[in-house]
């Protein structure tokens, strides 16, 4: 059985560049940051530090649930669309009046209620591909078209603005100097990457996408340990949804998460989870997701203008997964 | 010998499977069009259909060539910002004529098709995430040509013509969609690369034993697609008066669903080019059928309803897919 992610050695002489090959984005994110402390201006600061992890931390929680869905051999194109919908949700609750006379209560109703209610649309989208065998990109492109629908309906498509420190803690709070929600992206990549690794759940779900027949076979419960990963993604995206609309101090509905659900396939693909499922690193989800946005920054910080950093952005992603499909039939 | 091919690739079942969804969503598109013609009082005047045509011979056009490539069992990500940067192209062209214009934006889609086309066969890469950064690339290059702001084009030129006239009383779009719908029903039905791409769709490793040319039907599956989305990038400029760099988002999942709702399989092997365009007009008229339904004023439902109408239909289509596919003893 694959484990997370397998390491074959062949043999005691390992070959330097095939090394390098099934680590590029580990290797690159390393040459990047030697790139930067060599030439970026003010690149060795806390604040650059603090200003990626930042802006890395919703696409980085998003794409761990992606990790989970991705070794099922699933994909979830829904989690921009369930980030819209909670992030709709927690301004409607705690800015109404029952919100307003009972601010905590609002506060947590509006966190736990918004993020509820993107896990239980990711269990539907779980529901609807082990209920009706549909394939996963179709079954939640269902959610992904009508969930920013459903996110719009319930603001008419209005821009919410609040300003409410409480809530907006998870998004502009630090502890200890650590942005908030960078500690939650650190406890969610370490708990993913320890479920998988180390409970039976996370070698159910390896089973699941390593092969669903000899899994269903051998007593897994297959169609549950699906539904729960999409659960798992819609979940996370909730709480995504939540931290972009707390550092914006405001909700739009047209605009959370729009194309979040390509900017995380994009970091599992490049951190080396295969799509064919069965094997998958969620640090290695982490490590892509970094990579994407120290580029970004590189180039932006040195002058390149945005729109030619996405057209870098595309050659890594493809660059990324051609050298390790070449690392690993090397 | 080819159509044994296409036979042995593809086995009977999956045919007559997709066959009856293939008649699912001409009925449902029928009726769609006679509940609006019993309830609305212009709805197929001709106002509203050549508006209805013109404005979705873009999304028909992006459908077309998504079809044929999933049909090949790949995907197409990057027809959304094919088209947005296409239209850039084009605009910027449009003052040294029509031809030009067209020429330029085409060629565009040419090249992001190659580029998939390369990245598909010689690269080995999935084509989800082959075209995912070539979307990428085409939205950036698009950026790049425009400076980040959408581009006029040239009103004495004539090119405008492509997206805003009329011939013989259709609006010019509407032509262009046509045609290429007869050409790939024509391809897909009556020549060897239509049989060539369903057989690479339904089993790839045979039809590669077989001595087919998988390599090239998968590349040049890719260019059409370039190609179509470009052609709705060209027609997108000309309608608007501008090319846009950052339209196109979403188009791409849109085009799947249309091609999903038309009865083709993201298993590749199995699919129709008219339940394509099916496909295209029943989401188009969702929309459509909404804005009519506000007109009558008994209910007032905002712009917004139409995702999560067409998001739901999308699982009725799917839903009702998947029970004729267990009784025809496929489902697992």
């Amino acid at each position: 059985m694959a484990d997370a992610p397998t390491f074959v050695q062949k043999s005691a002489s390992l070959d330097v560049l095939a090394f390098l090959r099934r680590y590029a984005a580990l290797t690159s994110l390393l040459v990047l940051l030697a790139f930067n402390f060599a030439v970026t201006p003010h690149f060795a600061s806390w604040q650059t530090l603090n200003v990626n992890l930042t802006q890395v931390a919703t696409i980085v929680i998003v794409s761990v649930g992606m990790t989970l869905v991705i070794a099922t051999a699933g994909i979830d194109l829904s989690v921009g669309s369930l980030m819209a919908i909670a992030g709709a949700l927690a301004p409607l609750i705690f800015l109404s009046p029952f919100g307003v006379a009972h601010p905590m209560l609002g506060n947590v109703l509006a966190f736990i209620a918004s993020v509820a209610a993107a896990g239980l649309l990711g269990a539907f989208n779980g529901w609807f591909i082990t209920r009706f065998q549909v394939q996963p990109i179709v079954g939640t492109l269902v959610m992904f078209i009508a969930g920013r629908g459903i996110g719009q309906v319930l603001t008419n498509g209005n821009l919410q603005v609040f300003h409410n420190p409480t809530f907006q803690f998870i998004g502009l709070g630090r502890i200890l100097g650590v942005p908030v929600q960078v500690i939650v992206m650190l406890i969610v990549v370490a708990l993913a990457a320890w479920a998988l690794r180390r409970t039976l759940f996370g070698r159910q779900i390896l089973s699941v996408g390593g092969n669903e027949r000899a899994a269903r076979l051998s007593g897994v419960p297959v169609n549950r340990v699906k539904r729960w990963v999409y659960t798992i993604s819609g979940l996370l995206a909730g709480v995504a949804g939540l931290i972009v609309i707390s550092i914006n101090s405001s909700s739009d509905a047209n605009q959370v998460g729009l194309g979040m659900e390509l900017d995380a396939i994009a970091a599992v693909a490049v951190g080396g989870t295969p799509f064919t499922g069965g094997q998958a690193s969620v640090v290695g989800s982490l490590i892509g997701a970094l990579l994407i946005q120290l580029l970004r920054y590189t180039l932006l910080a040195n002058g390149v203008p945005d729109a030619a950093a996405l057209v870098v952005k595309g050659a890594i992603i493809a660059g990324a997964v051609w050298s390790q499909n070449r690392g690993k039939r090397a | 010998m080819s159509a044994e091919v296409a036979n042995a690739a593809a086995p009977a079942r999956p045919s007559r499977f997709a066959w009856a969804a293939q008649q699912r969503v001409l009925i449902a598109l029928v009726l769609l069009i006679l509940f609006g013609a019993l309830r609305y009082d212009h709805f197929l005047g001709a106002y509203n259909v050549l508006s209805v045509l013109r404005y979705n011979s873009m999304f028909a056009l992006t459908s077309l060539g998504m079809c044929f490539v999933i049909m090949t069992a790949g995907i197409d990500l990057s027809v959304g910002t094919t088209a947005a940067c296409a239209s850039v192209v084009s605009a910027l062209l449009s003052p040294y004529g029509l031809l030009p214009g067209l020429l330029g934006g085409v060629a565009t889609g040419v090249a992001v098709g190659a580029v998939n086309g390369f990245m598909v066969t010689r690269m080995k890469i999935l084509p989800f995430i082959a075209t995912l950064s070539s979307m990428l690339m085409a939205s950036g290059t698009g950026l790049l040509l425009a400076h980040n702001q959408s581009v006029s084009v040239s009103y004495e030129s004539g090119f405008t013509w492509l997206g805003q006239g009329d011939l013989l009383g259709f609006p010019v779009p509407a032509w262009i969609a046509g045609a290429a719908y007869v050409y790939g029903s024509i391809a897909l039905n009556y020549s060897s690369f239509g049989r060539y791409v369903l057989a690479v769709g339904g089993n790839e490793e045979a039809a590669r034993l077989m001595g087919l040319p998988v390599d090239r039907v998968l590349f040049l599956a890719y260019v059409q697609s370039g190609i179509c989305a470009s052609l709705a990038g060209v027609i997108l400029a000309a309608q608007f008066g501008a090319g846009q760099p950052a339209e196109g988002v979403g188009w791409e999942l849109f085009s799947i669903a249309a091609v999903v709702v038309g009865g083709t399989l993201l298993t590749g092997g199995v699919g129709s080019v008219a339940t394509t365009l099916a496909g295209v007009l029943l989401l188009g008229l969702i929309f459509n059928v909404l804005n009519f339904e506000n007109g009558l004023g008994w209910i007032s439902l905002s712009a917004y309803w139409q995702s999560v109408v067409r998001g739901v239909f999308l699982m009725v289509v799917v839903m009702a897919g998947s029970g004729a596919a267990r009784r025809a003893g496929r489902a697992a």
